[in-house]
């Protein structure tokens, strides 16, 4: 069917803006465009992490340092750690996916601060190219994504003040991002729609910006004190000069373990709104996932210290970590039945979308159970700084967020641009990369707990072969980027016209156009207090009629 | 269009804009206040960690003077009315009585890095002489920063509402209520920090 817009009369602020492809390259103030522009600066930088991942795996074919020289490798995984983090999962999941779709979920036509989201956004391409090129111009940072001290303040300084510079402006424009979605989710909600009937990203995004928002000024402020051991030689870190490297540990991860849920908590929220759509029943548990998530956001701002199990943390804190720790089990288990209890006996549509999603739920749980391994301090210091850390944390941030943006992308590139994608395609990509996921990553908790090493370039001869099998996974993960490439190029210019709603879905991106106009509704926004009112009579309740086109 | 909201909640949806940007911007503000605090919990939360497990050297331990820091905190608490009173002349439409108070708020906020100044030339350590320096240097150092961004934002505002026509009005307040919130912050860390660095 044919939609036709009424001009709207309502702030002209974009109508300076080009109307092309050339807004993707403008200060757009469009949260939509502002979102792609985030997905796609996001998706280019994870292929460049993408490409330092394999030089690592290339390196660790063999025993000895030869494919990359030791300081070399330091740079690598170090480039590649922050890359991954900072400039790839974290604008994603928050930035990508929350600038396109909180302002839809609380019927909202932008978010509240639309020029302060171009100018998160754009703070995030300079900080990127700083953190590469330093690479190529002085040699790049070299201690790890974490920058202890010493380590970070007796290596080659110039390398690691442009790592401290780049953070600290990704660290910006997270925290004005997260301003912008608490004030957008809590102040801009259309009239008559309440918090407890809004999408359940909306609840995830707002527990992940609180995180935000309370735990990245702490990463900045510590990166301050470390830029001044490194620039003007005081001794905050630096135990040469009376300083104490425990208290950087603690204030790291203070933002640093909150990050896994920042990285983690978004994703949560996007599963929760592609399982309802396809197996056509309503989410489970609405209400426990709520308290869940916000359970989680308290918890992970109080369990920090369980990364400093082997820093002489005394007995007390030890214990309190622990616990602290194995109770975030509880609420994250409580979201895993209820996706579980989603998908059971549903009409479930075996696509791309879906598979990934429960691609996410088994790498994730399989992550989790290691996540509660490692809270224990015996088992901590017997597998911390070893490979088994590698696994669990590639299990959680890689088989769980990285599956949940691919998921997304195959649920919403119909909105984004109107076309459908390849599901052959999509399958493919789904089989390499779940196969070479847990290909690269399940050996490798064979090899931390028999204690290799982590962020090493050399290695005991007797990992030779584990090590290898790692990197064919590694291999099928790069193959696998290919098909999904080709795919979304393709699909872009020659793929089927998705239409409005090509899932039947509920929530409100989807009562509008594919792609919707720029300020997401000719008419007013839609109320939609039943977002999953799947399998239900579809006009009862107030909800819109369901777009069938 | 397929979507057709009842013609109650049309109403409703007129009557509310979407654009009543001024509380939302104030909202926006009081979050990156709670965000600029944790800030400055960390770097308190660093200094008391090392106070109790990083303990001087004999030598390094200076008692530090507080006739300047407490006229500083008198300063700023003082200022804090001020700028209060500046918020009352405004809603009392009363732009000179408005434009005084913001003056003299800015001129204390002034005096505050003036007497701050003096007491870094009177201090018997400098930035890196020992940890205990260079924490007492980032702290004060940081909140001065604070103070001397406050005192230009409020020079800002004072310009806004002496300028013919009245940029600042009662009812378009939100750049003084803005600074003024900030400035309340600022001197409320301030108190935080001179409990913690020069009475503890």
């Amino acid at each position: 069917m044919s939609i036709s817009f009424p001009p709207t009369t309502e702030n002209n602020s974009n109508s300076l803006q080009p109307t092309g492809w050339l807004r993707f390259i403008s200060f757009s103030l469009d949260h939509k465009v502002i979102g792609l522009q985030y997905l796609v600066c996001g998706f280019i930088f994870y292929l460049i992490g993408g490409i330092l991942a394999g030089a690592i795996r290339i390196e660790l074919l063999s025993p000895i340092s030869d494919f990359l020289a030791r300081d070399v490798y330091n740079q690598v995984l170090t480039l590649h750690g922050t890359i991954m983090i900072f400039l790839w999962i974290v604008p994603v999941v928050n930035g990508a996916f929350g600038n396109y779709l909180i302002p839809f979920y609380v019927g909202a036509r932008d978010m509240a601060f639309p020029r302060l989201n171009a100018v998160a956004f754009w703070m995030i391409p300079p900080a990127g190219l700083m953190l590469i090129t330093s690479y190529f111009i002085n040699g790049a940072a070299q201690s790890g994504w974490t920058a202890y001290p010493p380590l970070s303040i007796t290596t080659p300084a110039a390398g690691q003040i442009v790592w401290i510079v780049s953070v600290l402006l990704l660290g910006g424009s997270s925290i004005f991002g997260g301003i912008n979605f608490i004030a957008t989710i809590l102040k801009l909600r259309r009239p008559g729609l309440k918090l407890m009937q809004l999408p359940m990203y909306c609840w995830a995004m707002l527990g992940t910006s609180i995180l935000v928002v309370l735990s990245t000024p702490v990463l900045a402020g510590t990166l301050i004190l470390l830029s001044f051991d490194i620039v003007a030689h005081t001794g905050f870190f630096n135990p040469a000069l009376g300083g104490n490297v425990i208290v950087y540990q603690h204030l790291f991860w203070f933002y640093s373990h909150p990050a896994v849920y920042i990285m983690v908590l978004p994703a949560f929220g996007l599963v929760s709104e592609i399982l309802p759509v396809h197996s056509r029943k309503p989410l489970f548990g609405y209400t426990t996932m709520v308290y869940s998530i916000m359970g989680i956001v308290v918890l992970g701002l109080i369990v920090w210290a369980h990364h400093m199990f082997t820093s002489g943390t005394p007995p007390w804190m030890r214990l309190f970590f622990t616990i602290a720790t194995s109770f975030i089990a509880v609420p994250t288990g409580i979201k895993f039945f209820n996706w579980v209890a989603t998908l059971w006996g549903g009409r479930i549509s075996i696509n791309s979308a879906i598979l990934f999603s429960c691609g996410f739920i088994v790498n994730f749980v399989l992550g989790g159970i290691t996540g509660v391994a490692l809270a224990q301090v015996p088992f901590d210091i017997h597998v911390h700084d070893t490979y088994f850390v590698v696994a669990h944390f590639h299990y959680i941030v890689y088989g769980g967020s990285v599956f949940v943006i691919f998921s997304s992308i195959y649920h919403w590139y119909p909105k984004f641009t109107g076309k459908m994608l390849d599901e052959k395609l999509g399958i493919i990509h789904f089989a390499l990369t779940f196969i070479g996921f847990n290909l690269c990553f399940a050996p490798q908790h064979w090899l931390g707990l028999n204690g290799m090493p982590r962020r090493v370039a050399e290695y005991d001869p007797q990992f030779t072969l584990i090590n290898q099998i790692s990197s064919v996974g590694a291999l099928l993960m790069a193959l696998s980027t290919l098909p999904f490439l080709w795919n979304i190029i393709y699909s872009f210019l020659k793929g089927e016209t998705a239409g409005n709603n090509p899932w039947h879905a509920l929530t409100p991106e989807w009562l509008t156009t594919s792609p919707p106009p720029v300020e997401n509704w000719p008419g007013e926004a839609p109320l939609v207090i039943k977002p999953y009112g799947y399998g239900e009579n579809r006009s009862d309740e107030g909800n819109p009629p369901l777009n069938q086109d | 269009m397929t979507t057709i909201p009842s013609p109650k909640e049309k109403s409703e949806e007129l009557a509310s804009s979407d654009h009543h940007h001024s509380d939302h911007r104030l909202f926006g503000l009081i979050t990156f206040l709670v965000a600029d605090g944790m800030t400055f919990a960390g770097f308190f939360a660093a200094y008391l960690t090392y106070k109790a497990v990083n303990p001087l050297l004999p030598d390094a331990i200076y008692e530090l003077e507080l006739p300047l820091p407490t006229l500083n905190t008198i300063l700023l608490l003082v200022s804090s009315a001020t700028f209060h009173k500046a918020g009352k002349a405004l809603e009392a439409a009363n732009s000179k009585q408005c434009q005084k108070w913001l003056l003299i708020t800015a001129g204390l906020g002034i005096a505050f890095l003036i007497s701050q100044m003096i007491e870094y030339f009177t201090l018997p350590f400098g930035l890196t002489d020992n940890l205990y320096a260079s924490t007492f240097y980032a702290l004060t150092g940081f909140h001065g920063l604070h103070v001397t961004l406050g005192s230009i934002m409020i020079l800002i505002v004072w310009w806004q509402a002496r300028s013919p026509g009245g940029r600042i009005t009662n009812a378009n307040k939100f750049p003084l209520e803005a600074a003024e919130i900030y400035w309340h912050f600022v001197d409320g860390i301030w108190v935080v920090l001179f409990i913690i660095l020069y009475l503890l």
